[in-house]
């Protein structure tokens, strides 16, 4: 018998990533509403975008990366139509490989050589230069959470000093809204 | 109907105007000039109790026996604190309340002042929604919103925190509509097609069961009846988890009693083995499914609830009905007929069999004794002397209350008042006083343990100011019951610190609260004691003296399936329950 009063935990599906877009009443806790129901339930966050969308509404739309098995993500998204304040909830993963694109702003220290290779480098990632000193350049790139994981990666060597990213927001493809 | 009035007058107005007779509460600095509307008026008759973690344990009575919201009012800060574990009860339980806090004045909220707590923050976790009123404003649409939220759906706790300025505020007034809610819209009516493959697939069973929950009596008594009405139509066995028990008469032959961790060998037997099951209402929870890979491993399976997250949350299931029980019953019972199906009787006479073999079992059946009261016998004692008048029960938590729900047969939904899901010692007897508010002329009895009732025994207070006859009947083993059977048989009977060393005597305590104590230590006098207790038109605490040592079978030890249910006549079984680890131990 074991000593715990709970049964063990059962064999696990292998998780998935998906990336829901909830619409929600821009009021005041919504996001704690949110982002309680995640770390009380034990859900992943890979990554949290919020803003308003339609001011007059007063409706914000939250982007949310979360990992999980079917059952799981299934879940997130009846316990996140629960809420109150959410008029509704899609899982665009679900509904075919959704646009996703994130912002960064790099900042990168040096003179000389891996200077100019910075540059060269932002060049070939369509990356612009927002700022310059003599001896440093803040980078805009836009693109998927991948690219700017290379991009960022690539400048570790050439004198990173810090990585601001949005986090991720999405869109479902074709002439549909959600 | 707009006119114009203070936030207090509104509150008090508004409770009015949605049909609000009592408010459970206890009054405090920031709920001042809430308290001085209630003084003005007598539409709304507030009880005070002497916690309030009992209001809202009270208003969870009130409400389960009702049908209608129960709503609470406190103060800030520590008020709104002690509310927060009858606010998690009543989540976890989805029972319907309204719970009013007093704030700070908007300027000091953030400031610590005087009082102060996160009542918005600590309460989001714990409650279906909450909301912060920061002006006047805003507060008669929230407070009819609330009940709204509270009621339809998945029932459960709404709390409305109201800042000590915007109570003093001067505002327009509005009723409550009929709108509903611009977000908030729960579906009541189950999808046809599911319903229709629901019904065939019960129509083809060769060996199906009902598992019924608390959304049946949530769903109102509507549902119970059409739940018996389906239930009889198709002639198959039916079993309840804890919160559902009432919804089907506990008399009828089809009736298999509960199932789960301490349920029926037959009713959780006929879960482990049936090939269709039917869950109306409740929810897969771990007392009930127990090893989940091995929980009913052979059978498909339809689930009815209104909470769209209760489904494939635990367990996978094959046919999912977003709905309301009563909505889907009548369009079950509807399909059904107009199928006129013609079920395999041979396959289903066979089942029946099984299911009679498994009841010779005898599961409940315990050691009688002449000279020792056994707390099931005192049950069943109860139980017998009181099934013919207008009872209702609540419990603490505990062996006690599985013993309740063994022995006692509830024949109608709503009378049966037990923490299920948070499980919290302390609810039964201010549960009893919430009862007994609602159902004046009502026998209410707390079936409770000396452990549990002694967590909220202050609301005897609360009995003898507003005369209550509330009956506290308390099975004392002066163990903590379950914590002792589960270091039995999983701690190597290391009893620790789970014997009530100083208890007081329960007699002399009725007397300092104004009520009449009983005591009773013989078998032979239990019956006499009991109905000298039904008698005394008085709060009365029962002090039942039972067996100290006694288990509570049968018992699905943690990690195991359905099918391997300890039983308390084979004391092989126990024996077995503590593995090789645990003997090391010893």
């Amino acid at each position: 018998m074991s000593t715990t009063h709970y049964p063990a935990a059962t064999a696990i599906e292998r998780p998935e990533r998906h990336t829901l877009a909830v619409i929600v009443d821009n009021e005041p806790g919504v996001l704690a509403r949110v982002i309680g129901l995640f770390s009380g339930r034990g859900y992943n966050i890979e990554s949290l975008t919020v803003s308003e969308t339609e001011h007059e509404k007063h409706l914000s739309r939250i982007t949310i990366v979360t990992t999980g098995t079917p059952m799981v993500i299934e879940q997130i998204k009846n316990q996140l139509e629960r809420l109150v304040p959410v008029h509704r909830v899609t899982d665009l993963t679900a509904a075919g490989a959704p646009i996703e694109r994130e912002l960064a702003m790099v900042k990168v220290r040096g003179r000389g050589e891996s200077r100019v290779e910075a540059l060269r480098l932002a060049d070939a990632f369509r990356a612009r230069v927002i700022d310059a000193t003599i001896e440093s350049f803040i980078f805009e790139i836009t693109g998927r959470p991948e690219k700017i994981d290379g991009f960022v990666e690539l400048m570790l060597p050439l004198g990173l000093v810090e990585v601001s990213r949005t986090g991720v927001v999405a869109i479902s493809r074709g002439p549909e809204g959600m | 109907m707009t006119r114009e009035m203070t936030g207090a007058e509104m509150i008090v107005q508004a409770l009015a105007d949605q049909g609000v007779e009592h408010v459970f509460g206890y009054p405090g600095g920031a709920v001042l000039p809430i308290y001085d509307a209630i003084f003005h008026q007598d539409k709304v008759k507030h009880v005070l109790v002497r916690h309030e973690q009992g209001a809202v344990h009270a208003a969870e009575g009130y409400a389960r026996s009702t049908g209608k919201v129960g709503v609470v009012l406190v103060t800030s800060g520590p008020g709104a604190t002690n509310a927060v574990t009858g606010l998690t009860d009543a989540l976890m339980d989805s029972i319907p309340i309204v719970c009013l806090t007093g704030q700070v004045p908007t300027h000091l909220i953030g400031n610590d002042a005087f009082q102060e707590a996160d009542t918005v923050g600590i309460t989001r976790p714990c409650t279906k929604h909450n909301y912060l009123v920061k002006s006047v404003t805003d507060l008669p649409r929230i407070l009819h919103e609330a009940f709204y939220v509270a009621a339809n759906g998945r029932p459960g706790p709404v709390v409305i925190d109201i800042p000590k300025d915007v109570q003093f505020a001067r505002g327009l007034y509005t009723g409550p509509t009929n709108a509903g809610h611009k977000t908030y819209k729960p579906r009541v009516k189950g999808d046809t097609d599911k319903i229709k493959a629901a019904v065939a697939l019960m129509a083809s069973a060769k060996r199906p069961v009902f598992y019924t929950g608390g959304g049946v009596i949530n769903s109102g008594p509507a549902a119970s009846r059409l739940l018996t009405e389906l239930v009889r139509a198709t002639g198959f066995p039916i079993t309840s988890t804890l919160m559902g028990l009432g919804a089907y008469p506990a008399s009828d032959p089809q009736w298999l009693g509960m199932l789960g961790m301490h349920g029926t060998y037959e009713a959780n037997l006929a879960m482990y083995e049936c090939d269709v099951m039917i869950n109306i209402g409740a929810r897969f929870d771990d007392r009930i499914t127990g090893r989940l890979d091995a929980f009913s491993p052979g059978s498909k399976k339809i689930h009815v609830d209104i909470d769209p997250s209760s489904i494939n949350k635990n367990v996978k299931v094959d046919i999912g009905i977003v709905g309301d029980c009563a909505h889907v019953l009548a369009d079950m019972l509807d399909a059904w007929r107009a199928l006129d199906p013609k079920p395999d009787k041979e396959a289903l006479g066979a089942w029946w069999r099984q299911i009679d073999a498994w009841r010779a079992r005898k599961c409940l059946a315990y050691r009688k004794s002449d000279d020792i009261i056994k707390p099931q016998y005192a049950i069943e004692r109860l139980y017998a002397l009181t099934r013919d008048r207008d009872t209702y029960i609540t419990t603490e938590v505990g062996q006690h209350q599985m013993w309740a729900a063994q022995f006692y047969k509830f024949e109608q939904p709503r009378r049966w008042m037990t923490s299920g899901g948070l499980g919290t010692m302390g609810y039964g007897l201010p549960a009893a006083v919430g009862v007994q508010i609602a159902h004046p002329d009502a026998l209410v009895i707390d079936i409770a343990g000396e452990a549990s009732v002694l967590m909220n025994m202050q609301e005897m207070s609360t009995a003898a100011q507003y005369r209550l006859p509330i009956k506290v009947f308390i099975l004392n083993n002066q163990y903590m019951g379950m914590v002792r059977q589960w270091q039995e048989l999983l701690h190597g009977g290391r009893y620790s610190e789970s014997y009530s060393a100083a208890l007081p005597d329960f007699v002399k305590l009725a007397e300092a609260y104004h009520a009449v104590g009983i005591r009773c230590d013989k078998p032979g006098d239990l019956d006499d004691a009991i109905r000298e207790m039904i008698s005394v038109d008085r709060a009365v605490i029962f002090d039942c003296v039972v067996d100290k040592e006694e288990n509570c079978f049968p018992m699905i030890p943690s990690g195991k399936a359905h099918n391997e249910m300890l039983m308390g006549d084979n004391p092989e079984d126990i024996e077995k329950a503590i593995d090789e680890k645990g003997k090391i131990l010893v």
